[in-house]
């Protein structure tokens, strides 16, 4: 009898727990299936997922969000081109306003029409301070946004500063969708609502996002109707899954990338990049200040051999931030490759060998620490060549790996190895890698370099609309970083990914260092046609 | 004890001791949240680094700043502790950081998974356990209960992830008749009873693998030792069937140390479903508390350790309920 009751209440405790998982739905599934549709489905496998959808807190900010459009938008050769700005913008008062025309006739994937305040509200709320948008420093030039009429936007700078309309490939959010609830954790940030191309169809966090196609998206429905960006992080499962048929593409390390190369049906591609990797030499440092140090190191460096080595050929020796084949890049400004150089350099400058191998300079060992970002096998095979390369001339690097939080207070000191690149123009990587007013600013001028020629050349690069001045002004900060380098680059690493191929238009821009799913061959997948 | 059998279960000294357990965790759930948060605020991680991801790798100083301000991360971690609990008091759990979502929301979408895992996994150990368990007892020292003990003592020391990155590896990658995680297929966005079965069957098999041991080992126990008993000999003595006296006696018998552990389990369980989680990026409560923790998310994290430590103290208290309805000489008024 007792028997019985404890079997008939476990029974039915167990059968509630059943109805109850049953009614949940998916989690974040925002508006459910749409259910298996007749057109093209592309399923790509990337490696990390957003921290959120939306653009106020920092989705999308370099472009190509699918969600949603900027005022502006890159090409494939990363030239601007208007999207929801009927043109280029005008540029008055001595480079400080920057006046869009907003295309007409756009409507938000909710139905609601786009217009200028939905812009102001856009950049509005990514300045206030109570929005946690940990970019908001690349609106820092940025003083006011104003809706001069329904079609016209007019934005007020602080300083003339060139490359603004650059920074206006931010997605534009929907203030009727976004407005009145907490910008920080309200339901937009999973629920988003945008003029893209695609619209959200469910989010499974660290699983995947689904996209649907907008049928009334004002550039013409994308005939790629159904987008999936799988989330794996692991490169061996996400391997083993674009080989099973469950992906379409995938981004892969270029080791597992070169195993599809045989593959009947699929490409491997290689995305060219602004993404660097370099030293910091920090100039607070009694070695690393040093600059007949800093000289030799980036003259007894074998970026070739890093390239062929830890890269795989996948990339390219780099000489600064601006990669060799950018049009910003300074003819001539390429180092060779060259250990007895060094050497002397170090001779000359008093460094003498000492007895194990080591050179010393009024008693000081010419050794520092070299810090990798923990689980980081790049960087750390980076360091461990960058190590070996100093070893033969004499200076001892002693390499150590910690999370930022353990590299953070120690930046001051030691050396880093950092990674970073914007391709969309010089002054995004120069200006905050270089410029003195951003010694040790956050993670700014890791190095505290401080080269007033460089400063000035920096802030005229800023000021003048004149793209042949801001070039020759570029050619003089590269110049100067050769002759007195604050980091060493190694090199620039370019971003592989094999995808079917059954597509038309695919290409790839030159890609920055974060590349989430707005980078890799499927940047513009909606323009993409099905191959006959 | 022989005045004390009863004519049906003692409901109201029941529902006294459910009382007194339920007064008796307010304290204990208090307690661990302010442990959950020291803990959290001695980590090495730091909130605002990992919120702000590799945008803060490029940030300034004064938008770290402003967010470590607008993240209330300011002040003694007994100072947010108490923030958080009176607002907790009030129902309000507060936003987690990490997924930048109201920390209400995050439990309601992933709580029912959580729960379709370890029920169905958990119901699945006990009735394999005890069916195994039962079976090895029947003959001691007979190949079956060598396989099982043997068996068991195996997938004891077996970690859960190491089992469930084995089981992708075997039945995903090798053989490819299991997916190897999610809830559903690629490229499918909704639910169906198919491809649910499908996906949980892993993650459930796992699980259940690393809890079956214990129930297989304690049944065994129990029913070899009630089949030594007097009463068991007395029924055997009878001439009952060999059927009646082992399912009728000797497991009734046996079962009774089994239900004290079904409430000692819930621990291993939900630290087994963490691990399982992850591995198979399974939708629920335990994935994202890995996250939480990492990120030093204080309002997700206590409140998943509120949740975690509710249900364990409600295990117990399950078990000992159980407990006095198997057995009338058990007083409930002295638990």
């Amino acid at each position: 009898m007792r028997l019985r009751v404890i079997r008939t209440a476990a029974a039915m405790t167990f059968g509630a727990v059943l109805a109850g998982a049953a009614a949940c739905s998916a989690p974040s599934d925002g508006k459910g299936g749409a259910g298996g549709g007749t057109g093209d489905s592309l399923v790509v496998g990337i490696a990390q997922e957003p921290d959120t959808l939306s653009p106020l807190l920092g989705y999308g900010k370099d472009g190509n969000s699918k969600i949603f459009d900027g005022l502006l938008r890159h090409d494939a050769d990363m030239e601007l081109e208007p999207a929801l700005a009927a043109k280029l913008p005008e540029i008055g008062d001595g480079g400080r306003t920057y006046t869009y025309t907003l295309r007409e006739g756009v409507t938000f994937s909710d139905g609601t029409p786009f217009d200028a305040e939905d812009v102001v509200f856009t950049y509005e709320t990514i300045l206030d301070e109570k929005t946690n948008n940990p970019s908001k420093g690349e609106l820092d030039a940025l003083d006011s946004v104003t809706a001069k009429d329904e079609d016209t936007v007019v934005f007020r700078l602080r300083y003339p500063y060139a490359p603004f309309a650059e920074r206006t490939v931010l997605p534009i959010a929907s203030k009727e969708a976004a407005a009145g609830q907490d910008v920080n954790t309200g339901p937009y940030n999973t629920e988003p609502v945008g003029t893209g191309p695609y619209v959200l169809t469910g989010w499974s966090r660290g699983e995947k996002l689904t996209f649907e196609a907008n049928p009334g998206y004002w550039g013409g429905a994308p005939e790629v109707e159904r987008l999936t960006m799988a989330v794996i992080k692991d490169d061996d499962v996400r391997a083993t899954r674009l080989r099973s048929g469950d992906l379409d593409a995938a981004v892969l390390p270029p080791a597992l990338a070169d195993t599809f190369a045989g593959d009947d049906g699929r490409r491997v591609i290689r995305a060219r990049t602004a993404d660097f990797r370099a030293v910091t030499l920090p100039t607070a440092g009694p070695v690393t200040g040093d600059r007949a140090v800093r000289r030799a190191l980036d003259t007894a460096v074998d970026r070739q051999a890093i390239v062929d080595s830890v890269l795989g050929g996948a990339g390219r020796a780099a000489y600064g931030p601006v990669p060799t084949g950018s049009p910003w890049f300074a003819e001539g400004t390429e180092r060779r490759h060259d250990p007895r150089r060094a050497k002397e350099i170090l001779e000359d400058a008093g460094w003498k060998a000492g007895e194990d191998g080591v050179r010393r300079r009024d008693g000081r060992r010419a050794a520092f620490t070299l810090w990798y970002p923990s689980g980081d096998r790049l960087r750390q095979e980076h360091a461990l060549a960058y190590a070996a390369d100093a070893e033969e001339i004499g200076i001892d690097i002693t390499v150590e790996s910690g999370t930022w939080e353990v590299i953070e207070p120690r930046m001051k000191d030691d050396a880093v190895l950092s990674g970073g690149g914007s391709p969309a123009d010089p002054d995004f990587d120069l200006y905050p890698l270089l410029h003195s007013s951003l010694a040790l600013d956050g993670f700014n001028n890791m190095a505290a370099y401080d080269n007033p020629d460089v400063d000035r050349a920096l802030e005229e690069a800023r000021r003048t609309n004149d793209r042949a001045a801001r070039a020759e002004a570029y050619a003089a900060v590269q110049r100067e970083l050769a002759e007195n380098p604050g980091y060493t680059f190694l090199t620039h690493i370019d971003h592989v990914y094999v995808m079917d191929d059954a597509w038309q238009g695919v290409t790839t821009q030159v890609e920055p260092h974060d590349h989430g799913l707005g980078a890799g061959p499927w940047w513009n997948v909606e323009d993409w046609r099905p191959k006959k | 004890m022989r005045t004390a059998l009863r004519a049906g279960p003692p409901w109201a000294p029941l529902a006294r001791l459910a009382g007194r357990r339920a007064l008796a965790a307010v304290p204990v759930l208090a307690a661990v949240t302010l442990g959950v948060f020291a803990l959290a605020a001695a980590s090495p991680f730091d909130p605002v680094r990992q919120y702000a991801g590799s945008a803060g790798l490029r940030a300034s100083q004064d938008t770290l700043d402003q967010l470590r301000e607008n993240l209330a991360l300011d002040g003694p971690f007994t100072e947010q502790w108490w923030r958080w609990l009176t607002s907790a008091a009030t129902g309000d759990l507060g936003q987690s950081v990490s997924l930048r979502q109201p920390v209400a929301q995050v439990v309601g979408e992933r709580l029912g998974w959580s729960v379709l895992l370890c029920a169905l996994a958990f119901a699945a150990a006990v009735v394999l356990g005890t069916v195994l368990g039962t079976a090895a007892a029947r003959r001691r020292g007979g190949w079956l209960d060598r396989c099982v003990t043997g068996g068991s003592y195996v997938l004891q020391a077996a970690p859960p992830f190491w089992l469930g990155l084995l089981s992708v590896w075997l039945f995903a990658l090798q053989f490819g008749v299991l997916p190897a995680g999610g809830l559903t297929d690629s490229g499918e966005d909704t639910v169906t009873a198919a491809s649910l079965a499908r996906h949980l069957a892993l993650p459930v098999a796992v699980l259940a693998l690393s809890q079956l041991p214990w129930f297989a080992l304690y049944v065994r126990q129990g029913v070899a030792d009630a089949l030594h008993e007097d009463p068991v000999r007395g029924a055997r003595a009878r001439g009952l069937r060999e059927r009646t006296v082992l399912l009728g006696h000797a497991l009734r018998s046996g079962l009774l140390p089994v239900l004290t552990l079904v409430g000692t389990r819930i621990p291993e369980l939900i630290t087994g479903a963490l691990l399982v989680e992850t591995v198979f990026s399974w939708p629920g409560i335990a994935s994202a508390t890995v996250r939480a923790a990492t990120a030093a998310d204080f309002p997700l994290l206590a409140a998943v350790t509120v949740l975690a430590t509710a249900a364990v103290l409600a295990g117990n208290l399950l078990a000992d309920l159980l407990y006095v309805l198997a057995d009338p000489r058990i007083d409930p008024e002295e638990m």
